[in-house]
């Protein structure tokens, strides 16, 4: 079960493991919100680089621009826009902070138990690891997922325009 | 291998989970809840390299997933700003108009 040999993979594996767990932790127990956003800019990268690990360079690079830089940046302006100074500091602890932390610790009781359950069948194909991940997903993209890959972008510009529309102040 | 990265994910997501569940700072929840988009997006390539038939699947559907988790997180900080200048705060427990 836990017969693992130390090769690189599993010592990048583990030093990504401890960024993710620290800053995902680190996140739940700042006071200050922009401390937690930082954290939480490091849990972004360190699954980036998991992606890399799983030979997806592609997603890597699209993780690190959109989650550590867009969406995090997006966060602070939001974070800087409204009201941050008051943190939870002196706010006791309440019996729904008790149950939440209980639910969570089952559900991952249960996830835990079933990952370790059941058996993973071994790949059937070794992928190779010559073909250029970023030109494959441009073919996929542009000749499977064409009508899906046009609805994002509409998507996108209808959610952008909106957010716009949303934040604008009314004129008085 | 797997599972490991799938014990991984499921940490992420019980820890973002919690974040959603118990932080009062909106923006807060928020980002929580991008903690939970990411650790299924991990779980969707670890899938797409280790998988019974590992294939660019699994890339493809993250792609798809974290353009609609920017486009979540645009609205999502639009609608709390608009909501804060309504009632001047950003504490989720203060958003009580349903209940009372």
């Amino acid at each position: 079960m836990f017969n693992i040999d130390f090769t690189g993979e599993f010592v990048a594996f583990f030093v990504f493991s401890v960024l993710i767990i620290s800053g995902a932790v680190l996140m739940v127990s700042f006071t200050k919100v922009v401390h937690m956003v930082v954290s939480l800019a490091a849990v972004f990268i360190g699954v980036a680089g998991m992606f890399i690990l799983l030979d997806a360079e592609f997603l890597a690079f699209v993780q690190v621009l959109i989650y550590a830089g867009a969406v995090s940046i997006l966060m602070i302006f939001g974070i800087m826009m409204t009201k941050h100074q008051d943190s939870g500091a002196e706010r006791p602890r309440t019996l729904n902070d008790t149950l939440s932390a209980i639910g969570a610790l089952a559900l991952f009781g249960i996830l835990f138990y079933a990952i370790r359950q059941s058996d993973f069948p071994e790949p059937q194909t070794v992928p190779d690891g010559t073909v250029d991940n970023t030109m494959a997903i441009g073919q996929q993209l542009f000749t499977g997922y064409v009508v899906p890959f046009e609805l994002v972008s509409v998507l996108l510009t209808v959610a952008f325009i909106g957010a716009i529309v949303l934040a604008k102040k009314e004129a008085d | 291998m797997l599972s490991s990265y799938l014990t991984m994910a499921a940490i992420l997501f019980c820890i973002g989970l919690y974040g959603a569940l118990t932080k009062r700072n909106a923006v807060i929840v928020l980002l929580s809840i991008e903690l939970m988009l990411n650790a299924v997006n991990l779980n969707l390539v670890a899938f797409s390299k280790y998988g019974v038939v590992p294939s660019l699947t699994g890339q493809m559907f993250t792609l798809f997933s974290i353009a609609v988790a920017a486009a979540e997180a645009a609205v999502g900080i639009a609608v709390l700003i608009a909501l804060y200048r309504a009632r001047g705060t950003v504490n989720v427990d203060d958003y009580d108009e349903m209940r009372r």
